[in-house]
């Protein structure tokens, strides 16, 4: 099975751990992965701006890189959500757009649908707050968001619960957003602050020792926040996570 | 008038880190408050799905249920009136008003009234106007705007409630008791009932088919407000229609559970036509409403059925207060529609927003809440509204990230300054990020580094 990785541009430059985890879990179980290296940015930032015109350059070069290759995966609902759900307004109708739309996941998405993945040959004995992200929770359908009435389910959930001695802690508030929301991070940051520190709290006082997801943008914003006041919790991408607790088995 | 921007606005309401907080907690209970109700209904989904439907059939078709209404309404001996905007809804009930000599009114809430600034108008004509819904007395009295559409007081602490009640209603100061300050506001208004001229409602549900108008409060202070006095004034927003009495079995169970997690509202209250010996006047306000009518973008916010839901979910609107929008409705679907009248003083609201997408999920009519808010953004660029602070640097990037080696330049010199500057270099007062948040630690090697390393790796491997 031939994967091309799509890696986000801030994950590129500041968080290439979490890429390195994603290439590694994916090549250990079989895949051909491959990571086409004129890739940049999807476009998200403009596009969430209100500058579609700066954005649109941005889609199409994505669709001619990534349009030859079988699966395309990235460790970030929020940019797999741009490619799905926001690029229709500027690819409508090209060839193969359709089938990019299809074949692009995120990695848990594609770790659960595609590869039916079951069980995990690994153990993380530590107490883990599961932050969900907006985009891949409500944009992508990765979860059962929780104002939606219907039978629960959590894809990244699911396959952290397949580690050994693992405690997920369940916060107060399932999945409130935490703040990050792109500039919004900046444009209105007295807000943003509040939101995440709010998030932070309550998943320390859920029991936290490591906070995840299955978005690096969120982490970085709650990161940000819970190192300048010095909270005794570890941040790390889900990828992070899965392929330590498998590397080490 | 200068622009309300959000961002300024909210910044002051976190500054008092209690109250907002406070603030976040009363409205999160609703919020659950609502999710159990939710649940307790296995159909839900599907409710919303009807709902959404026959609103969108409605305004569809609306001039044709519109004029079906009418032509109801006449017959059970109604009046009328059409307004196209705020200014001729507001002439209307005072040429009403001034028919009858009326000088007190007596008002349920109502959005409409609030967004048509009838109160002020009719003061300076000499009429006093008593908001007898109790949250909307006490910001009445305040001489404050409602900062939710449903819970018009829901910033307002007990304490200051005490604090106004006693300078208004000369209650005992200090007694903080709720049972005491309602008891006080009862007596207070039930004077004004009794002494009105005039009574003037909002509508929550107007019934082509019918021709009736259905009010929903928890107070009961809509019947009592239109009991008394012989003229009854009733002020609907266009969007409100819909076609069948049979609709309502959707609307008034989705609307109390969204609203306050109630199963339903204390009082449904059905008119049909005037009461014996009394006068009716219905006015249908457009202001605004045609034009999102005709927009493919937008016309979705015209399902809204105003219960609330989306403000009590959303984190920003928790955190930043009702008022922090600047407009009569606020919030997300607030944010979508004030906007719609005037893109220019409301720029910074669609902004307000992370685009969680929490609003869309709770929303009892599926308005796309945060997909419309997205298009806003769109919009307001198209318009030349959006600062440069923004538009610029979104120019650069695009231009960088069209080019892969320009990206890896920028990238790691980026990289080395954020690991080499001194720290008074990156945290300052340009950097809001900075403020309360450290910058990402910034690696040696990118991805696409470690990348070649693996693979060249793993050629020699094999
Ligand atoms: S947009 Fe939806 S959730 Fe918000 S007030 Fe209207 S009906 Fe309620």
């Amino acid at each position: 099975m031939q994967v091309a990785l799509f890696i986000p541009c801030y994950i590129d430059q500041l968080y290439p751990r979490v890429g390195m985890a994603t290439l590694e879990i994916l090549e250990r179980r079989g895949c051909d992965v491959v990571f086409p290296s004129a890739q940049t940015c999807c476009g998200q930032p403009m596009s969430n701006t209100g500058c579609a015109s700066d954005a649109k350059p941005l889609a199409e070069r994505f669709l001619e890189i990534f349009a030859p290759y079988q699966y395309v995966v990235c460790p970030s609902g929020s940019c797999v959500s741009m490619v799905r759900r926001h690029y229709d307004e500027f690819l409508e109708g090209r060839p193969g757009f359709e089938e990019l739309k299809g074949k692009t996941f995120e990695l848990c998405e594609f770790l659960v649908d595609v590869l039916k993945v079951d069980s995990w040959n690994g153990a993380y004995p530590h107490k883990v707050g599961l932050h969900s992200s907006c985009h891949g929770l409500r944009e992508l359908g990765m979860g059962k968001p929780s104002e939606r009435v219907g039978p629960a389910f959590n894809k990244p959930q699911r396959l952290l619960e397949m580690l050994d001695q693992i405690e997920l802690v369940k916060p107060q508030r399932p999945d409130e957003c935490c703040g990050f929301g792109g500039t919004f991070a900046v444009a209105e940051e007295a807000v943003s602050c509040m939101m995440g520190g709010d998030r932070l709290r309550d998943h320390l006082s859920a029991g936290a020792e490591v906070l995840t997801a299955a978005d690096m943008s969120c982490l970085m914003h709650l990161q940000g926040l819970a190192k300048r006041k010095e909270m005794p919790l570890q941040i790390k991408h889900i990828a992070e996570i899965l392929n330590e607790s498998e590397a080490k088995s | 008038m200068k622009a309300a921007q959000h961002p300024e606005e909210a910044a002051k309401f976190v500054a008092n880190d209690a109250r907002a907080h406070w603030h976040d907690q009363a409205l999160w209970f609703v919020r659950e408050k609502r999710d159990r109700m939710a649940v307790s209904l296995p159909e839900w989904e599907e409710l919303r799905n009807t709902a959404s439907q026959i609103k969108l059939h409605t305004v569809s078709r609306m001039a044709d249920y519109l004029e079906e209404f009418e032509r109801n309404a006449t017959k059970l001996g109604a009046v009328v009136h059409w307004a196209k905007d705020a200014d001729e809804h507001n002439q209307i009930v005072l040429s009403l008003l001034q028919k009858i000599g009326a000088k007190h009114i007596v008002k349920s809430k109502s959005m409409l009234t609030e967004e048509c600034h009838l109160n002020p108008f009719l003061q300076e004509h000499g009429i006093e106007v008593v908001d007898t819904d109790l949250g909307e007395r006490i910001v009445q009295l305040r001489d404050e705007a409602p900062s939710h559409i449903v819970l018009p007081a829901i910033h307002i602490k007990k304490e200051e409630v005490s604090e106004t009640f006693h300078e208004h209603l000369h209650t005992e100061a200090g007694n903080n008791d709720p049972n005491y300050l309602t008891e006080a506001a009862r007596n207070h208004l039930r004077e004004k009932f009794v002494a009105a001229d005039a009574g003037i409602t909002g509508v929550n549900f107007a019934i082509a088919e019918t021709g009736g108008l259905v009010v929903c409060t928890n107070e009961g202070n809509a019947d009592l407000g239109v009991s008394l006095p012989k003229l009854h004034i009733a002020c609907l927003g266009i969007e409100k229609l819909v076609p069948k009495a049979a609709d309502l079995s959707v609307f008034l169970r989705l609307l109390a559970r969204s609203a306050t997690g109630q199963p339903i509202t204390t009082y449904s209250s059905h008119f049909h036509g005037p009461r014996p010996g009394g006068e009716l006047h219905i006015i249908l306000v457009d202001n605004g409403r045609s034009n999102l009518m005709g927009s493919s973008q937008f016309r979705n916010s015209l399902k809204c059925i105003r219960c609330g839901a989306c403000m009590n979910t959303c984190p920003v609107y928790r955190r930043s207060g009702g008022h922090s929008y600047g407009t009569t409705v606020p919030g997300p679907i607030g944010s979508i529609l004030a906007p719609s009248r005037d893109s220019k003083q409301h720029k910074s609201l669609p902004f307000a927003c992370t685009l969680c997408g929490s609003c869309t999920d709770v929303c009892p009519v599926k308005i796309d809440l945060h997909h419309e808010l997205l298009e806003w953004r769109g919009e307001i660029r198209k318009r030349g509204q959006l600062p440069m602070s923004k538009t610029v640097p979104m120019k650069l990037t695009s231009w960088m990230m069209q080019s892969p080696w320009l990206f890896r330049f920028v990238g790691a010199v980026g990289r080395w300054f954020l690991r080499h500057l001194p720290r008074w270099a990156i945290y300052h007062g340009l950097n809001p990020w900075g403020k309360q948040r450290e910058m990402p630690e910034a690696p040696k090697q990118s991805f696409r580094e470690l990348y070649q390393i693996h693979e060249s790796k793993k050629a020699s491997d094999e």
